[in-house]
């Protein structure tokens, strides 16, 4: 499915948090490149740094040094307004904890992804076909505290997807399923890369979960260590 | 769809929801109470006026001897002189002696008052027959739970109800002139003149005539002591007190909603990184934040409205005569106006706060 262009493009990534007066490095110089319509996992342990690059990919916080180039911009010489604006259209997010809002149905947190990013409320007909393929079609008017995990997981995707981000980023998206449901999750990612191209990130523990992707790339101390 | 997310925050803390509407609510409620109060007893002061039958009134020789009641200052021999005017078809005299505020008593010739007016309308009983009948009006009844042949305690001394009348004829306690006259030791002056024309139309001409004869004494049409009433009034600080409600109002409004606000974005933290995550900008999430203080603003304001029903009915109910409170309608978007501006400043700091959040901190949030 690849068509052979870059999306990620990350040079010499580094992340330094400052915590109080000491700075804690978590990134010490990332390279990877993405291409378009890949599937890449992402494994390693607790704080290897996959959590870190996510963010920066996704605009969630800015690189301290290092080139970063996702879908062509360069995220270093971003301003904040810039990265929020890279979040609506550009990339969608999917998180351990579904990351649904609480109080609106699953219809309507899909529709707020549609509000921000200043599309049309209506879902399309393309849409309507991925929202059959996630099997949520009939629990739309449900909220999140109606649904199963993995029903809310599967609405998260629906909404990180609604407006066709060129990046989907998953951050252990099976962490807290079911075997039974984190399996589903997983074939449903893949359906999405193998059906509509939709290049996707993925960080996990599993090295069974990562086996879904293309590729994996291991992490350790801030660094990538293996690329397979 | 940030009408929807409000509406849903909203609903799903219907108790917090609630307990503001309500503590915005009091303010509004104080306030169209204040107004309604202002404007009621104006407006009754101004109805009773017209119902004696009164075209002109002649009292004191300035404005704030001639507002208030028992400074019996007119020599009753007046009376003659104003009768014998041109276009002067009654005179009748009235002394007033103020009790339990703003209630006063009023001793009246009954025979020239019931000329002048047209009589009074009884509901029970009748005129005076003896110099310590009192007649009082309906509202008065009610308040004081009595009937004709009751006895009432008046400056000191038992009272026979004689009637009860309709209400809205100059005053609500009413007994006769020589005796009110001779307890306030006024004996042959008296605290009004009320003048009533052959032709309301001639009442300018009259009073021009009159006021170049008294050039010392206030001499009035109804409408003239309306509007003095109305100034006096406000002289007297209402407006001041109005304006210290309403900053209150404000203060209150402001509290409320920055403490309900800030709870709130407190406990939607992580709601405020999800819709981070999805490009949420600093300005949508402000929008979120400001539209539900201004609901609940809006909110406060018609359980106000609501309560200031209640508070009129309760002030009616408990004191009839002494306090008439009016709905003012055109006070409602007044104040309105004035929670949503409370609103609006409580809402600022919750509302950049949240702006401010930290996307990656706020999804971590627990």
């Amino acid at each position: 499915m690849s068509d052979g262009r870059d999306i990620i493009e990350v040079h010499d990534l580094q992340k330094i948090y400052r915590v109080g007066k000491v700075e804690v490095p978590a990134l010490r110089g990332v390279d990877l490149t993405v291409t378009a319509g890949e599937f890449l996992s992402i494994i390693g342990p607790s704080g290897s740094g996959k959590s870190t690059l996510f963010h920066i990919i996704g605009g969630l916080t800015p690189p301290t040094s290092g080139r970063v180039l996702v879908d062509g911009r360069e995220l270093a010489a971003m301003s904040d307004g810039d990265r929020t604006r890279l979040r609506r259209r550009t990339v969608g997010f999917v998180f351990q904890k579904f990351n649904l809002l609480p109080n609106l149905t699953a219809r309507d947190n899909i529709a707020v992804a549609r509000h921000i990013a200043g599309m049309d409320r209506k879902s399309n007909p393309q849409f309507e076909e991925i929202l059959r393929l996630l099997g949520i079609a009939s629990r739309l008017d449900h909220k999140p505290s109606a649904l199963s995990g993995g029903e809310q997981q599967r609405v998260a995707i629906a909404r990180a997807i609604v407006n066709h981000p060129a990046i989907l980023l998953a951050d252990e998206p099976t962490g807290n399923l079911d075997t039974e449901n984190s399996k589903a999750v997983l074939e449903i990612l893949r359906d999405l890369n193998d059906r509509l191209g939709q290049t996707v990130l993925m960080i996990t523990h599993n090295p069974e979960a990562a086996s879904y992707g293309h590729h994996t790339v291991h992490m350790r101390d801030g660094r990538i260590t293996e690329r397979i | 769809m940030i009408a929807k997310l409000v509406l849903e925050n909203l609903k799903h803390k219907p108790m917090r929801s609630l307990l503001s509407f309500l503590l915005i609510g009091v303010p509004v409620t104080l306030i169209l109470t204040l107004v309604g109060l202002s404007h009621g007893m104006l407006a009754d002061a101004e109805r009773r006026a017209r119902g004696s039958g009164a075209d002109i009134i002649v009292r004191g020789s300035n404005t704030q001897a001639g507002l208030s009641g028992g400074s019996a200052t007119l020599p009753e021999k007046f009376l003659e002189f104003f009768a014998m005017q041109p276009h002067v078809k009654y005179v009748t005299g009235v002394v007033q002696h103020n009790i339990e505020l703003p209630l006063t008593i009023n001793g009246i010739d009954l025979e020239q008052f019931n000329q002048m007016s047209g009589g009074l309308q009884y509901l029970q009983g009748g005129p005076f027959r003896g110099p310590y009948d009192v007649i009082i009006d309906r509202y008065y009844a009610d308040q004081k739970k009595k009937h004709a042949g009751d006895t009432i305690e008046l400056i000191n001394r038992p009272w026979h109800v004689s009637g009860v009348v309709e209400g809205g004829q100059l005053a609500h306690i009413l007994v006769p002139l020589q005796t009110l006259q001779r307890l306030d030791s006024a004996t042959g002056r008296l605290t009004q003149i009320n003048l009533k024309l052959d032709n309301p139309a001639n009442t300018d001409l009259v009073i021009a005539a009159l006021k170049k004869q008294l050039p010392a004494y206030t001499i009035w049409s109804i409408r003239e002591m309306a509007t003095a009433l109305e100034e006096s009034v406000n002289q007297q600080g209402l407006n001041e007190f109005i304006g210290v409600i309403i900053g209150i109002g404000v203060v209150i409004g402001f509290a409320v909603v920055c403490l309900s606000m800030y709870m709130a974005v407190l406990q939607r933290t992580r709601e405020i990184g999800i819709l981070k995550s999805l490009g949420g900008s600093k300005i949508f999430i402000l929008q979120i934040v400001w539209a539900e203080a201004l609901l609940l603003g809006l909110g406060g304001t018609a359980f106000g409205i609501l309560m200031s029903y209640g508070a009129r009915w309760a002030i009616v109910t408990l004191k009839p005569a002494s306090f008439q409170v009016e709905i003012v309608y055109y006070w409602w978007p007044i104040a309105a106006a004035i929670t949503l501006v409370g609103a609006s400043l409580g809402a600022l700091y919750p509302g950049l706060s949240a702006a401010r959040h930290d996307p990656i901190e706020a999804l971590a949030y627990e």
